[in-house]
């Protein structure tokens, strides 16, 4: 079907795609993994004509063809979904889909008529989408399956998806593959880029893997594991699971009362939870995204004020409820946000700025009467150490936050709030849109603060981390605790079940 | 290499500028050569020529460094020509009423007075942004009416001089009086309005520098500026980082007044800016929000203005608007990235290829 013959492509200094050939047969199902800049991405865009190769040809169906726009691209039945939707919100799903392909003439544009196809195509594929709805009325999950129709409404017969299962729950991921097998049964071609193994083994059929912006394999998917895919993309081998000794608490250091957080709009995102954390402890909190996960973390922070919080959050027997973020961190609680666009980073500044964030306030940063100056010296040594000790790469203090790879952001923060050093730790998503490489490390790291007497609260979107990691596990739905396990004991299916408000429904 | 782009691209901007300005002097009829001659040439001659540029570069350095830190924090003061009239005023009112103070006492207060009263008036929309959340935009620029109109009232009912047809103060105490800069350079005469204000300007440059790069309070002001959730996550008060820099802002815009009463015109006069607030916008833009580029920025624009007064006078066709719309153009250039119009010339090089 789509053929790629040595294509090469280079972004300045950086080869960005060295030789890459692959084939993807018709009616199958390829994955195509690696780690993050390994290639794999502009490798599609190349083939969805977002960039041109710099040499190689792409072949479709036996034929070489140049692709140079994604105009190109759709006349020769390629669709592509990208990680970042390209919706517009207010408009419905109707008006989305034909947007650039308006039936009709100039002057009248027949809405009636494409909602009619668009919902026989829907049908067809049981995507279950209403033409008439507006975008923002629909689930991240829905509005996956809209940019699926935009491909499929275009007469795609191959889709390419960048890394689609990002965004979606657990249970969101299961309902897609069932729709992405069911588009395969239809003669559909699919092309997935992920870096998630446990799903390359669960939907596709072959799979090519990329290192370096090089194939460093190509295989049918039953016969190979996890293990040996994961060693493919990081060129060693890798720990898969995490290796923990058995935690050792000591005192409770946290104890939350009676916790509730109201959102802007009066609805409870949080409602009476309590808990508490002992020092040298992984607590776990697992949960559908949404669920007040993350208004606790970023109350327990300190970054909600005091007027949509009540209930007590007492911290080494005293009550801090009422402190801010700057006086908890003084405690030694750290933070590593949920998200590190938003929250953890200045993009633009040094990554000596961005280490110094939180504590730039106070020695080793400042210096001089009053503590008023930087101390660029000060700032230096920390940054040095903290991209030593968390092996942040490249490694030059000067160059923007932005410049660095997702996992390496991650790990120059996970270094600045290591390295406070913390008694309390405050874990959202640490490994969202990280590396292999760098997830084995980030979690090695967060086990060590435990062994070294750190209470951590950890939170994540996926549920093999939070029961590999933690030692407790809180399970919340609807703002509320509905459950604590051993996720030593408790197995996965009894947790999406609590997940999803399961076992309160089956006793009301 | 980044410094290189902050340096090259408004370069460009401006270069690019004056080669549409010549296109359009040649239309309307006049040479582009001679006209840029009367336009630029005019400001090397010693001694008006730098002493002039010198003076009107002055408030522009001072609003274009106001723009500039309130830029840093992410806001933008459209206000700085209310901030500089009110700061101006404040010093003129200083120096009416205690007009036989000693200069050792009267020379600084008159200052602080200018600087505090623009810093009150510019902090007067910060405290509405962050204690409402009042778009600071609407309100700087509602503020500039208000300031505007105030001091003029002051001017008309209480404080003219009886029977003079112009509207201005009656003059200030010669101990609030700044010495200009004729007195000390040989060469310069001291009718030549260029006066200790312009060291102040250059002083503030540097105090700006040093603010934002080199202290904790820089660095969360900045912060804000960059990421306001994240500079709430690193503990900063948001609030308070934004009432800060409007203060300082504001003050900024008001220290036009020291130029302008203490050492140009010894009392306050109606009307007096050029604009200064405004161009300070565009001396902020085109300088990238750098006390450097401020002062650079700050230098081109007064160059202009004093050039446009002998193109008004020398050519056949062309008026002084020329200089209106080359800063327009500048501004538009600069705004448009110049990074982004080669990335999209590539782009179309590459397509046709």
């Amino acid at each position: 079907m789509l053929e790629l013959r040595n294509i090469t492509k280079r972004f300045g200094n950086v080869l960005a795609n060295d030789s890459v050939s692959f084939a993807v047969q018709p009616g199958t199902i390829h994955a195509i993994v690696g780690e993050n800049g390994a290639g794999k991405s502009t490798a599609m865009r190349i083939a969805y004509g977002f960039y041109t190769a710099d040499s190689g040809d792409i072949v479709i169906d036996g034929q070489a063809r140049e692709i140079r726009t994604p105009h190109d691209a759709i006349a020769l039945g390629i669709g592509m979904v990208h990680q970042h939707f390209m919706l517009v919100e207010p408009m419905t799903v109707a008006e989305n889909i034909v947007l650039g392909a308006e039936p009709g003439n100039a002057a009248s544009l027949d809405l009636r008529k494409a909602a009619e196809e668009i919902r026989k195509v829907s049908n067809e594929f049981k995507l279950s989408v209403d033409p008439n709805a507006t975008i923002e009325s629909l689930s991240v999950g829905q509005q996956q399956r809209v940019e699926l129709l935009k491909a499929l409404y275009r007469r795609a017969q191959l889709l390419i998806l960048d890394e689609p299962t990002a965004v979606l729950t657990p249970q969101e991921v299961e309902e897609f593959f069932v729709i992405l097998r069911g588009m395969r049964e239809q003669g559909k071609t699919i092309v997935i880029i992920t870096h998630k193994l446990s799903e390359v083994l669960a939907i596709s059929d072959n799979v090519t893997v990329m290192r370096d912006g090089r194939v460093v394999g190509d295989v049918k998917t039953s016969a190979t594991n996890a293990a040996e895919l994961a060693r493919m993309m990081v060129g060693r081998e890798v720990l898969l699971r995490v290796e923990k000794p058995d935690a050792k608490p000591g005192a409770a250091l946290i104890s939350v009362r009676d916790f509730s957080i109201a959102g802007r709009d009066g609805t409870k995102r949080v409602d009476k939870v309590s808990f508490e954390v002992r020092a040298g402890e992984i607590v776990g909190i697992a949960g559908v995204e949404g669920n007040g996960q993350t208004e606790l973390i970023e109350a327990l922070a300190g970054l909600i004020p005091g007027s949509y919080v009540s209930g007590s959050i007492n911290f080494e027997g005293r009550d801090i409820t009422r402190l801010d973020a700057r006086a908890r961190k003084e405690l030694g609680i750290a933070h590593v946000p949920e998200d590190r666009h938003r929250r953890g980073l200045l993009l633009d500044f040094s990554l000596a700025e961005n280490t110094i964030l939180g504590v730039h306030y106070r020695k080793p940063a400042v210096t001089g009467p009053g503590s008023i100056f930087l101390d660029q010296k000060g700032i230096q040594r920390r940054t040095e150490q903290v991209i030593r000790d968390f092996d942040v790469r490249p490694p030059n203090p000067e160059l923007p936050a932005r410049a660095l790879s997702g996992g390496n952001q991650q790990k120059l923060i996970i270094g600045r709030e290591f390295e406070l050093p913390p008694k309390f730790l405050l874990v959202s998503q640490p490994t969202r849109g990280v590396d292999i490489g760098a997830i084995e490390f980030i979690h090695r790291k967060i086990v060590e603060m435990r062994d070294a007497g750190c209470a951590v609260l950890l939170v994540s979107a996926e549920l093999e981390e939070v029961t590999a990691l933690s030692d407790r596990l809180l399970v919340i739905h609807n703002g509320r605790v509905v459950g604590e396990v051993d996720p030593k004991v408790t197995t996965n299916e009894e947790i999406g079940l609590m997940m999803t408000g399961g076992r309160a429904g089956t006793s009301a | 290499m980044k410094l290189y782009r902050e340096i090259l691209f408004p370069l460009i901007a401006v270069l690019a500028a004056f080669v549409i300005g010549g296109i359009v002097v040649l239309l309307i009829g006049d040479s582009p050569i001679q006209t840029y001659r009367l336009l630029i040439g005019s400001a090397f001659s010693w001694p008006d020529g730098i002493g002039y540029t010198l003076f009107y570069a002055t408030p522009l350095i001072f609003t274009g460094l106001a723009v500039a830190v309130a830029f840093r924090c992410g806001l933008l003061n459209i206000g700085a020509e209310g901030q500089l009239y009110i700061g101006a005023f404040a010093a003129a009112w200083f120096g009416i009423k205690f007009a036989g103070a000693s200069a050792w006492v009267l020379l600084p207060v008159c200052c602080l007075a200018a600087i505090l009263a623009g810093a009150i008036w510019g902090g007067i929309p910060g405290l509405l942004k962050a204690r409402f959340g009042s778009h600071e935009v609407i309100n700087t620029i509602m503020l500039n009416f208000v300031a505007i109109a105030l001091v003029s009232y002051f001017t008309q009912y209480h404080y003219k001089t009886p029977g003079d047809p112009i509207l201005e103060t009656v003059p200030i105490g010669p101990g609030a009086h700044i010495a200009r800069l004729g007195k000390f350079i040989p060469g310069l005469p001291e009718r030549i309005p260029l006066n200790f204000a312009f060291i102040l300007a250059i002083l503030a440059c540097v105090f700006v520098y040093v603010l934002l790069w080199k202290t904790k309070w820089g660095y969360e002001i900045r912060a804000t500026g960059a990421n306001p959730s994240a500079a709430e996550y690193g503990g900063i008060s948001i609030r308070k980082q934004i009432i800060l820099a409007m203060s300082i802002s504001g003050g900024l815009a008001g220290m036009v007044g020291i130029n302008e009463v203490l050492g140009y015109r010894y009392r306050y006069y109606d009307g007096f800016s050029a604009n200064y607030g405004f161009v300070g916008i565009a001396v902020a833009l085109l300088g990238r929000n750098h006390p450097v580029g401020v002062f650079l920025a700050a230098i081109l624009f007064a160059i202009l203005l004093r050039g446009g007064i002998f193109v008004d006078a020398y050519t056949i066709h062309v008026s002084k608007d020329i200089v209106d719309m080359l800063q327009g153009i500048v501004i538009i250039l600069v705004a448009l990235r110049p990074d982004a119009i080669f990335g999209s010339l590539k782009k179309l090089s590459r397509a046709k290829a």
